[in-house]
């Protein structure tokens, strides 16, 4: 049982991370979109996903007996403390790159929360049921865009084309299992995203062969992200996000 | 020329003027009040959305979860304002990409303040205090203009402006009260912010280019020396309530007029700031130009794919 807590905590902290480390990538947009609309719709979508990030956290804190704060698990965690899954953290190149990577997202999200729905836990549960609202809303918005680009000129075209490419990479993770997390989705108290992998495929493939373009069933797997290894870009994002806790400690803000 | 339905037109415009009643899009008006208004709704738009920058400035830095939700809703309401705006000042016949290339050649203008630099995280306290406080009086003052799109803008606008000089006052007043080294980055804030802010309600009365005829045609309610003072009235008790050592030592009650009496503005670096020579009116432009640039090919992806559509709809029709 004892375990069990540690790794539904450990589970908590991955899904902050994942939120958390996207909203800052969306937050970037701010003031650099194509359309202001688009400004105002980013940052929307990075709000939902601070939000996100913010429950897990406050939850993962009330498991752990209070001792750190939601701020202390985002602000006072190095790279190989931090645990989510690389698509996430991933830079966001250009608009294409942010949509594909975000209609790939809201696809996963859209299933895996509803699935998470089913938890068990009924905090984890209530939790789930809010983001999944959220998801589907951004999935309205992420599809049209992909195919608007995919269908607009050669060049849009050829951007989505590169951005799959290189999303090749990281989609596989999305699809792996710890050790430990399986021992929670055995206790139903999560999700064995393995399951979701045809699912989610059917559904991308099935999106883009309409504009007819490909993304393969066998991904390559470049997975570490739960264990902390990471892209060389994290590092760089924490850096600047940690900046005032790190160099002025243990203040209040 | 004017035609004698013009003269007409005139004499009724003036009435309804006078009458208190609001101008509407689709309503006769002289075509010196509709550029006016699109100077200054423009303005008013670039404002916000040029405002973004030095706000957005701090979104990946903000030092909580908290705090970086609240500025990023912030700056998205700014955005949100831009919009509204553009849309608003649109309804006198102009495109949003006319007054975005407007703004981007330098014709436009946008409040001076955003061509200071936000170098420290106070800056968005003092910000949020000092500036959206000087952008809510003049827009509370705003919310009677004559021109009813306009009205009904601010009268939106303020709702969430409020909410912003709120979030502003607290950053200020949290840091006020931390540590010594926080303290002095709201006193140092607020000392960079207060002069800019002062200046967002523009010359002198007696210097005003635009004052005389906005405030007959009532696009303007109040005069720039008016609200400027009524602002001072308002944030002094508030730079007590913080601790914070007064920014000008000139500031001083007058019981006489029930008012405080303040120092003189540096109307040499205000005249500079506008005409182009501040310390970030390059670099605000250059990144508005740069982001509009980077998004073309999205926009021209857009229309193209429309374009698409279209040609499908018509070949089905036929």
């Amino acid at each position: 049982m004892k375990d069990n807590q540690q790794n539904l905590i450990r589970f908590l902290i991955g899904l902050g991370d994942d939120s958390v480390v996207l909203s800052h990538r969306l937050s970037e947009w701010c003031s650099n979109g194509p359309y202001l609309e688009e400004d105002i719709a980013l940052s929307n979508i990075a709000l939902d996903y601070i939000g996100r990030a913010r429950m897990f956290y406050q939850y993962a804190a009330e498991l752990e007996g209070d001792k750190r704060t939601e701020d202390d698990i985002a602000f006072l965690r190095n790279e190989r403390e931090y645990t989510n899954l690389l698509i996430h953290e991933l830079p966001i190149n250009d608009f294409a790159f942010t949509m594909v990577r975000q209609y790939f997202l809201d696809v996963y999200y859209c299933q895996y929360l509803l699935q998470l729905c089913e938890s068990t836990d009924e905090r984890i549960a209530a939790i789930a049921a809010k983001a999944v609202k959220e998801s589907r809303y951004h999935l309205k918005r992420s599809k049209p865009w992909i195919k608007q680009l995919a269908e607009g000129t050669d060049e849009s075209r050829e951007r989505v084309q590169l951005a799959l490419d290189e999303l090749e990479n990281f989609v596989g993770e999305l699809f792996l299992m710890e050790e430990w997390e399986t021992q929670l989705a055995n206790d139903k108290l999560v999700v064995d995203r393995k399951t979701l992998e045809a699912n989610w495929n059917s559904e991308v493939q099935s999106f883009l062969a309409e504009s007819d373009m490909k993304f393969p069933d066998s991904k390559i797997q470049i997975r570490g992200g739960r264990n902390g290894i990471h892209t060389e870009h994290l590092g760089h994002m924490l850096s600047e996000m940690q900046y005032l806790q790190r160099s002025m400690p243990g203040l209040e803000w | 020329m004017q035609t004698v339905n013009d003269a007409e037109e005139q004499l009724k415009f003036d009435q309804r003027i006078i009458d208190e009643q609001k101008i509407e899009p689709t309503d006769w008006m002289p075509d010196a009040y509709r550029q006016n208004l699109i100077r200054q709704m423009s303005q008013h738009a670039h404002s916000e959305v040029i405002g973004m920058q030095p706000e957005g400035n701090w979104i990946t830095r903000a030092p909580t979860l908290r705090r970086k939700a609240v500025l990023l809703s912030k700056v998205q309401d700014e955005a949100g304002h831009g919009l509204y705006l553009y849309s608003a000042t649109e309804s006198l016949g102009i495109t949003r990409s006319d007054l975005i290339e407007a703004l981007q050649s330098g014709t436009a203008k946008y409040a001076s303040i955003f061509n200071y630099p936000t170098l420290t995280w106070a800056d968005m306290g003092a910000i949020g205090w000092l500036v959206d406080g000087a952008a809510i009086v003049n827009q509370i003052s705003l919310q009677r203009t004559s021109y009813g799109p306009y009205a009904r803008a601010m009268v939106r606008i303020c709702k969430e402006e409020s909410f912003h000089q709120r979030q502003g006052y607290e950053i200020m007043t949290v840091l006020a009260k931390g540590s010594a080294e926080q303290k002095q980055m709201a006193q140092d804030a607020m000392n960079r912010n207060w002069w800019p802010s002062l200046m967002m309600f523009g010359p002198h009365d007696s210097d005003s280019a635009h004052s005389g005829k906005s405030m007959k045609w009532k696009i303007k309610r109040v005069s720039n020396d008016q609200l400027r003072q009524k602002f001072i009235d308002q944030t002094v008790p508030q730079i007590e309530e913080l601790g914070l050592d007064m920014p000008d030592p000139e500031l001083k009650w007058n019981e006489e007029r029930g008012s405080y009496d303040s120092g003189e503005i540096n109307w040499e670096e205000f005249y500079q700031v506008i005409n182009g020579s501040g310390p970030c009116n390059y670099q605000r432009i250059k990144h508005h130009k740069k982001a509009h640039k980077e998004g073309e090919w999205v926009r021209e992806a857009v229309r193209a794919y429309q374009e698409k559509q279209n040609a499908k709809k018509q070949t089905n029709v036929a």
